[in-house]
């Protein structure tokens, strides 16, 4: 394997944002302050700043998804940038050929970002690794490997709601093992130092190792719930329940699903937060995702702000010094 | 001239006396005063207190509209820019501490502009020290100075404020 970090360039600053995994926490901390700074920009008359003027930003979305690839549109263009919107069948374009093709067509169009979603975990990777030298790829969730920008945009709510995250303590709930955004916000919450990361679930989608990534499993809700600061509930997918993961959504509720009455146990002032999109009645009760405590669609309204700071991080490119020395 | 020698808080009171001149004899009312952050700002607030101007301070934080954004890199910390009322038909005081390529003032133009259309700029800066590389000059000045290519003054600040010559950075 390659032990340099293929996110970073030469001088150590973001070209690629694939994983949360590598990154060091100032890193991390950097774009939450230049997400903080961004919020500014949708008060202003033109919700607009020049950053990214003349720069091509291709959204490729090989797996469908409207909050996030509408997210992603909206901070390109509040950046600037012009943008192309490319939804492929993912049928027809599982092998690295056709992937690798798709991407040197797009480049021969002097585009200068991929934004990419694919159902196989590692695709944002593959594209990073043979992209040309001036393009920088964004992983806007690949399999159940990675979604980083989803990831930061919680963190950044948690921060918004609840200030440092050395004292915090965070619980995560539902399908863990399937969860890209679960595995993405537990290397983000670790690398900023929270007090403790709880996760919560039914041994079938709790992964076996889980323990290696500094989390403590729980399976009874209402335990793991104990003087909780931060709850984070999961979208439990229908397609589960095809796999025997679950005997049914119904059962799935009574056991896992978020209500009022469990929340007695949580710190009185947790915040409720869901990646969305939710599904009332399975992972959490109407009366939590509508309820003073949920945080669900400030989550949404940061996801601007956040995929514009990473965006502009990973479009600036520093001189690199020492090779200009060198000359 | 000695740069260390020269007094901030002097130069602005002359500057509030010679910006009052100026709005009387362009019949400007009530103006909305906009520092750029962060010197510009500590010098705005000085003179938007001297002239007792009636809007609350403006302040710009003019990172986005850098035009060298892809070379030097994002200002980790932008302070969100405040403009406490519409600049739509406004008369707007531009503040700067220093100005020198006029770079840094095309892009609170441009952010300006993003807000509403004003009815008139003025720029007031604290020093020009030349080297200009836009068709951009201040309708006030309060002292000016030549500096050799690589030099620059800075004005240190909020409290005392002390304006300094530093050699190249790097």
């Amino acid at each position: 394997m390659d032990k340099r970090n293929i996110q970073l360039d030469d001088n150590g600053q973001l070209r690629h944002f694939l994983t949360i995994e590598g990154l060091k926490r100032q890193l991390l901390v950097d774009i939450l302050d230049a997400a903080e700074s961004f919020t500014s920009v949708t008060e202003q008359t033109v919700k607009k700043v020049p950053l990214l003027r003349g720069k091509t930003i291709v959204n490729l979305f090989f797996e469908s998804s409207t909050r996030t690839r509408t997210t992603f549109e909206l901070a390109a263009k509040r950046l600037s940038a012009d943008v192309l919107n490319i939804n492929i069948n993912a049928s027809a374009t599982t092998k690295g050929e056709t992937l690798l093709d798709t991407q040197r067509n797009l480049e021969a169009m002097q585009c200068d970002m991929f934004v990419v979603r694919h159902a196989v975990s590692g695709a944002a990777h593959f594209i990073a690794r043979h992209a040309a030298p001036h393009v920088s790829v964004i992983n806007a969730g690949d399999g159940s490997h990675a979604h980083p920008t989803q990831a930061m945009l919680d963190m950044f709510t948690i921060r918004h709601h609840k200030g440092e995250f050395h004292k915090l303590r965070v619980a995560i709930v539902g399908d863990i093992l399937h969860s890209r955004v679960a595995r993405s916000q537990i290397h983000a919450l670790s690398t900023l130092g929270v007090e403790e990361i709880r996760v919560i679930g039914p041994k079938t989608l709790i992964p076996v190792e889980a323990h290696t990534l500094g989390v403590h499993v729980h399976h009874d809700l209402r335990t793991g719930l104990r003087d909780i600061d931060v709850i984070i509930t999961l979208r439990l997918q229908h397609e589960r329940m095809s796999g025997a993961f679950l005997p049914s959504e119904h059962e799935y509720f009574q056991l896992y699903g978020l209500t009022e009455a469990r929340l007695e146990l949580a710190k009185p002032d947790a915040i409720i937060m869901h990646p969305g999109p939710i599904n009332r009645g399975v992972e959490i009760e109407s009366a939590v995702a509508d309820g003073p405590r949920s945080v669900i669609l400030n989550q949404v309204a940061h996801g601007t702000a956040v995929r514009m700071a990473i965006m502009a991080k990973a479009m600036q490119r520093l001189p690199n010094l020492s090779a200009r020395e060198l000359h | 001239m000695d740069i260390d020698s020269l007094n901030p808080e002097q130069i602005i009171a002359d500057m509030a006396a010679a910006l009052r001149t100026l709005l009387a004899s362009q019949e400007i009312a009530d103006p909305l005063m906009v520092g750029i952050y962060t010197g510009g700002a500590w010098v705005a607030q000085r003179l938007h207190r001297q002239l007792g101007l009636e809007n609350p301070l403006g302040t710009l934080d003019i990172s986005f509209y850098r035009d060298d954004f892809t070379r030097v890199g994002m200002n980790p910390q932008v302070k969100p820019s405040l403009l406490p009322v519409s600049i739509e038909d406004r008369h707007v005081i531009l503040v700067d501490d220093i100005l020198n390529t006029g770079r840094t003032i095309r892009a609170a133009l441009n952010e300006l502009f993003d807000y509403g259309r004003p009815a008139s700029i003025l720029l007031a800066v604290l020093v020009d020290r030349g080297g200009r590389e836009l068709p951009i000059q201040a309708d006030v000045v309060g002292a000016r100075t030549r500096l050799a290519a690589g030099e620059h003054i800075k004005l240190h600040g909020p409290l005392p404020l002390r304006l300094s010559r530093v050699g190249v950075a790097r």
